[in-house]
């Protein structure tokens, strides 16, 4: 059984990793679509920093720098 | 009869890893088959050999040329267009070549984006992505800035700030007077 579930996680490994793939910034188009960005209400978005702060004392680190199509 | 079971569930534990291999390869392989990134002091390559859609500059032989890699869905390109126009019409007249080169999907996306910010240099377009594959750009945009020779002399990846902005107007200006000297 062990072994079973264990070759069923190795296949699980070998299916993912073969669907890793870096992309190019040239191909980045649809990564930079308007549709794919985490934030696409600035209003929400500083609502929701607000809350956030007021509630943990604490601020930022939601994001990481550079956009989704890796201008920079 | 146990043995010959042991066989077969080898055979079937075979089979199995068979059928998942190549899909691993091909995701490894998609990974690692990367053209070598063109380096400074490299030559660059010939752009005829591209098919680029669009009308290349006549000439590039014994030019500065600045070739600067953008598309239409990238935010910084926008802000180094009007650098590249205005190193155009700055340095156009002693030799300096300015080729943009589009990397967008869709030629009407490209042209769209020339509609709004319209320039007077040269414009192609990367349909096939061959030559930013072949070169392999760090990010867009990127420029890159090539002597005479056709030698790589500097690559400034990134939307160019007013500081580099001011180094990169330094390397062409050095460029343009070498070249005035040289016969």
């Amino acid at each position: 059984m062990t072994r079973r579930l264990s070759m069923a996680l190795m296949m699980c490994t070998l299916v993912l990793a073969a669907g890793c793939a870096q992309v190019k910034p040239w191909d980045r188009d649809l990564l930079a679509e308007y549709t794919m960005r985490p934030a696409r209400d600035p209003l929400a978005t500083a609502t929701r920093e607000h809350l956030w702060f007021s509630r943990e004392a604490a601020n930022g680190g939601r994001f990481i720098g550079g956009g989704g199509c890796g201008c920079n | 009869m146990s043995n010959l079971l042991r066989a077969l569930k080898g055979i079937r534990l075979s089979l199995v890893l068979l059928c998942f291999f190549p899909a691993l390869v091909a995701g490894v392989a998609a990974q690692t088959v990367t053209n070598a990134t063109l380096k400074v002091g490299d030559l660059f390559p010939a752009l005829v050999k591209y098919e680029l859609e669009g009308q290349l500059p006549a000439s590039l032989k014994g030019k500065i040329v600045v070739v600067d890699f953008w598309a239409s869905w990238c935010g910084p390109c926008q802000r180094t267009f009007p650098l590249m126009e205005e190193l155009h019409q700055r340095f156009g007249k002693r030799g300096l070549v300015i080729l943009a080169v589009n990397e967008d999907r869709s030629r009407a996306a490209k042209d769209e984006f020339i509609k709004e910010h319209p320039v007077t240099f040269a414009v192609v377009r990367d349909a096939k992505k061959k030559l930013a594959a072949e070169i392999n750009v760090p990010a867009l945009p990127t420029s890159y800035l090539l002597d005479r020779t056709g030698t790589v002399r500097s690559i400034h990846p990134g939307a160019n700030t007013a500081k580099n902005s001011r180094i990169f107007i330094q390397e062409i200006e050095a460029l343009l007077e070498q070249n005035s000297k040289q016969p």
